[in-house]
């Protein structure tokens, strides 16, 4: 397992950032170039066989499945993940339900390890197992009806996390109101949805866009937003508390969500979460139910790190260091609404849902 | 009926606060109980409500609940009535009035089998919130068939007494149902909820024996706890909330005697109408009835401390001292008391049992001894006999030491597992089962969840953190072993309190180990805290507020901890998780030896409370638990995993609804 899956990038740096600023289409031509390396690289990586997924002999990687879905910018990684491990059950060539289940297992922890920050790829693969193995399906005689079954479910995910971003986005509609301000960080597709979804139906509302260092997020999404005829201003990073009166809400995506109800997001959330809260501005999360974790992180260090290389412009002396975590971790109490297809939660319901899938 | 609407209007109420003890009592309220009047000086003001604050009342479901597993040959009208929470004028009146010697228990129908009855009321525990447990079982007791007992004539005050004296006579599980201990699990309150209902049987020489009873103590008392009973019936603010207060006061008796100059008790008598439908509430043992009649019960003798503090008189307090020998005394005597019992009583009195993981074991280790011993009487069925028996049994343990939530959640599951023994076992089989379903419960929730909660929680500590403790829990413990075993670098401060000092066996403990550790009290916790990064307690229950009740002081080290941002994690097994909710630490405690904190040990010179004891404006306090609120607290381990402490309610759904399929 361990060949197939290197991750990229040794040294903790992590892929998932690398991709996703891939994704997010950079100005600076040393930003494209590396931006080239990251999404050139991984094909490469994809080629060694895959001995832990195919007992058969059959070529199928799911790996190679993964990266066929994943190199489709609009995608999300997990759901890129979740098709391709719906792919594996279709591709098996298992006799028993114990070998589908093992053949399954093997491709998960692949692509778990494929990507070790990446917590909604993780998230995202733990609940595809649970949701798939956890169904009468597997007491069916025949196995061939239980295998269809799973299929079936495993589909029937894919469909649901396809589609959750719509279903954020219509049920956020009601929050935004005719002339609101919404202060806007980092580039989620969810949280694009919803602003599309709301142009669409015609509200007026303006966007702040904070700049998003190192990854210039905001830049691509007042790119977006220019598009769509909604008015965006750019902030930088700094400018966040001295622009707080005039924004009515927050709205970020999650890299995922912890059991305590806090998110994983980009660098500069929290920041952003405890100025809002100061100052008694909502914070919503729009979040697909997918990435619901099993973490439950203590402190800003508890986390595995993510780290990705920062990129000053100018040459930085060898003595000093930087800190170029990729994220970070906003604490329940910051956060109003959590924006999910299971619904808008509060932030003590993600454990209730983690218990009762788990348990 | 007319008489006791008026009782009724006259609201009993008990002064909470610092305040003489010796003042007259106010005058009299308008009551057509014993002339004595109000209770003694603290119930005095007609404002207010003798009933506790937070005394809820018991949902109407219940009794429909009840209904269901109501045996009884009642005639079903009276039941139905009895069901009704809020009936008429009858029932409002016997409530209200307010007879402290007539009874604490409700009209409650006659009283079947202390088995049945306590089995029953553990189921309804189990269905029903804490708080209504006791009227359920109350509402049970009702409806079994009694000794030809009236069930109109349990509107009259007489009937009430009647049922008061009942529980005299009745040994064993009355004791354990009147024995409802203040804070003791729900299940002791069924039980004592269902003692009184048994004593209907000799209703015309008790109804004798109450009134006589009453004359002689409104001649011996100047201030009658009748009145304050009465006045307090008068001003229930509910009946189930009056029965609940009477119900208490039944429990009371048992577990402690009353003080001369006890205060106003609830009213109970009419109560009892309701008890059917209100789940018995704990005992409160500010009533001196209830106490007078549980001490008549009492397998131990305790006499009750005489300066308390007012906030604290329902919950029990006896003095030390006179407890350990005399119980030691009696050991060939108890002839009903299984020795394996009587056995951990005594270790639970003289405290070399403490904790809670270890008192529940050793009372589930006990069962099962007695559960090997025992052999069904002719005539009885097993389930029913055995039912009452570990009622017995757990009634002599209150009055040892009040139940905490985990023997309380544990006798819960014991009683349901017997009640769920199918019928077609034979004795020894059914024996057999139920001491593996012990076994199990003992291996699964306690020592394969410490094992899940270690590793867990192990997981949480990091090279170079230091950890701090309060007291010493033994999960905390083996955390800390563990991760010390895993080669992890952090150093450990242990934080201690008088008068228990629970830290410096925990402290030797670990050192032998190798740990490196620091020692304070917790006065000391402010100045400590902000060296520290993850601060680890125990918990004696966790409530769905999501608030841990743990021992006193664990509060104080969480909110320091929570002023220096320092993250508090609980580790708690989830079979001490309770649906109750509380939102402080005086509706529901254990007051400890008041003597331990007046001395100070080995130190001669600073002993100035000592000889203080006995003085009027001097009240001692000495609380063993407290409540520490959600907001201060980050995480709580348990064999499900880590949870956020908002989780509470969801898995004690989850699990109750396993604990059911067991």
């Amino acid at each position: 397992m361990a060949d197939t899956l290197q991750n990229p990038n040794p040294n903790n740096i992590s892929a998932y950032y690398q991709t996703r600023a891939a994704h997010h289409g950079v100005v600076t031509s040393d930003w494209l170039a590396q931006a080239q390396a990251a999404v050139g690289r991984h094909p490469d990586d994809v080629l060694p066989p895959e001995p832990e997924v195919k007992v058969a002999g059959k070529p199928f990687s799911v790996i190679h499945e993964f990266n066929n879905w994943r190199n489709q910018p609009d995608l999300a990684e997990a759901v890129a993940a979740i098709r391709a491990l719906a792919a594996v059950i279709r591709n098996s060539e298992a006799t028993t339900m114990m070998e589908l289940e093992i053949e399954l297992k093997k491709a998960s922890d692949s692509l778990k390890s494929w990507d070790t920050t990446s917590i909604s790829l993780t998230a995202g693969c733990d609940l595809f197992m649970r949701y798939v193995t956890r169904t009468s399906a597997l007491e069916y005689e025949d196995f061939n009806s239980a295998k269809s079954r799973l299929i079936e479910r495993a589909e029937k995910f894919g469909e649901i996390s396809y589609k959750a971003r719509r279903i954020i986005a219509m049920l956020s509609q009601d929050f935004i109101f005719d002339g609101c301000t919404i202060l806007v960080h980092g580039f989620s597709r969810v949280v694009l949805e919803v602003l599309k979804t709301a142009a669409q139906n015609k509200k007026l509302f303006r966007v702040f866009c904070t700049e998003g260092r190192p990854d210039r997020t905001g830049l691509r999404l007042s790119n977006e937003l220019a598009k769509l005829d909604v008015p965006v201003k750019l902030l930088i990073d700094s400018a966040v508390a001295y622009s707080m009166d005039e924004v009515d809400m927050v709205f970020v995506g999650a890299d995922g969500v912890v059991e305590s109800g806090g998110i994983i997001n980009m660098m500069g959330t929290y920041q952003i979460a405890l100025v809002a809260h100061s100052m008694d501005k909502p914070v919503y999360v729009a979040a697909e139910s997918y990435k619901f974790a099993r973490l439950y992180p203590l402190d800003q260090k508890d986390m595995a790190p993510a780290l990705r290389p920062i990129d000053f412009g100018v040459p930085i002396p060898s003595k000093v260091e930087v800190e170029t975590s990729a994220r970070d971790y906003t604490p329940p109490q910051y956060l109003t609404l959590l924006f999910t297809d299971l619904g808008v939660l509060t932030p003590s319901v993600v454990s209730d849902e983690l218990i009762q899938l788990y348990l | 009926m007319e008489a006791r609407r008026g009782w009724r209007a006259v609201p009993k109420v008990r002064q909470v606060g610092f305040f003489t003890p010796n003042e007259p009592p106010p005058p009299a309220r308008t009551q057509s109980g014993p002339p004595d009047s109000n209770s003694p000086p603290l119930s005095n003001s007609p404002a207010g409500n003798s009933l506790s604050p937070v005394m809820i009342p018991p949902p109407r479901h219940l009794s429909d609940n009840l209904a269901h597993r109501a045996t009884s040959p009642l005639p079903v009208p009276e039941t139905s009535a009895f069901r009704r929470p809020i009936p008429g004028g009858d029932r409002v009146a016997v409530v209200g009035s307010y007879n402290p010697t007539d009874s604490m228990l409700g009209a409650s129908p006659p009283l079947t089998s202390p088995s049945s009855r306590i089995g029953d009321g553990e189921f309804s525990e189990e269905s029903s919130p804490g708080w209504f447990r006791r009227s359920n079982s109350a509402k049970f007791a009702s409806s079994f068939p009694g000794g030809g007992f009236d069930l109109t004539s349990i509107k009259s005050s007489e009937t009430l007494e009647v049922e008061v004296k009942k529980p005299v006579e009745v040994p064993g599980p009355n004791i354990a149902e009147k024995s409802g201990v203040a804070g003791a699990e729900l299940q002791t309150e069924s039980q004592s909820s269902s003692k009184p209902l048994k004593a209907k049987t000799t209703k015309a020489e008790r109804r004798a024996l109450q009134e006589s009873q009453r004359a002689a103590k409104a001649a011996a008392k100047g201030e009658a706890t009748g009145k304050p009973a009465i006045s307090s019936e008068g001003a229930a603010t509910s009946k189930p909330v009056k029965q609940q207060p009477s119900r208490k006061k039944d429990a009371l008796p048992a577990a402690t005697s009353v003080a001369a100059s006890d205060r106003k008790g609830v009213d109970r008598p009419p109560e009892k109408e309701r008890k059917k439908e209100v789940p018995p509430p704990r005992m409160q043992f500010d009533d001196k009835n209830r106490v007078e009649k549980a001490k008549k019960r009492a397998v131990v003798n305790q006499t009750e401390a005489r300066n308390r503090v007012e906030l604290f008189r329902h919950l029990p307090q006896y003095e030390r001292g006179s407890q350990l020998p005399d119980l030691e005394s009696k050991f060939f005597l108890l002839d009903p008391m299984h020795p394996a019992v009587y056995k951990v009583g005594l270790q639970y009195l003289a405290g070399d049992i403490s904790g809670g993981n270890a008192r529940c074991i050793a009372m589930l280790q006990a069962f099962q001894e007695v559960i090997k011993d025992y052999s069904t009487p002719p005539e009885k069925s097993l389930t029913r006999d055995l039912t009452a028996k570990v009622g017995s049994y757990v009634s002599f343990l209150i009055e040892c030491r009040p139940l905490s939530m985990s023997m309380g959640n544990a006798i819960r599951f014991l009683k349901n597992r017997i009640a769920k023994l199918p019928l077609s076992l034979s004795e020894s089989e059914a024996k057999e089962s139920l001491c593996s379903d012990i076994n199990r419960f003992i291996n699964e929730k306690i020592v394969l969840a410490d094992k899940v909660i270690v590793r867990h929680a192990a997981s949480k500590v990091r090279d170079g953190d230091v950890l701090l403790t309060y007291g010493s829990s033994c999960v905390v413990e083996m955390i800390l072993l563990y991760a010390h075993e895993l080669g992890k670098q952090f150093r450990v401060v242990i934080v201690d309190s008088r008068p228990k000092l629970e830290g410096q066996a925990l402290l030797r403990r670990l050192v032998a180990k190798g740990l490196n550790c620091t020692y304070t009290h917790i006065n000391a916790v402010s100045y400590i805290m902000h060296e520290v990064t993850r601060v680890f307690l125990g918990a004696s229950s966790v409530l769905s507020n999501g608030t841990v009740y743990s021992r006193v002081g664990t509060a104080c080290v969480a909110m320091v901890a929570h002023a220096f941002r320092v993250p508090v994690l609980i580790c708690c097994e989830a079979y001490k998780f309770h649906e109750r909710v509380q939102l402080d630490s005086i509706c529901s405690n254990e007051l400890g030896d008041p003597d331990a904190i007046a001395k100070a040990s080995g130190r001669m010179d600073v002993n100035y409370v000592d000889n203080l004891a006995n003085k009027e404006n001097l009240q001692l306090l000495n609380l063993m638990y407290d409540a520490t609120p959600l907001e201060y607290i980050s995480m709580i381990v348990t064999d499900y995993g880590m949870i956020p402490p908002t989780s509470v309610p969801v898995i004690v759904r989850e699990y109750r609804r396993e604990h059911l399929w067991i």
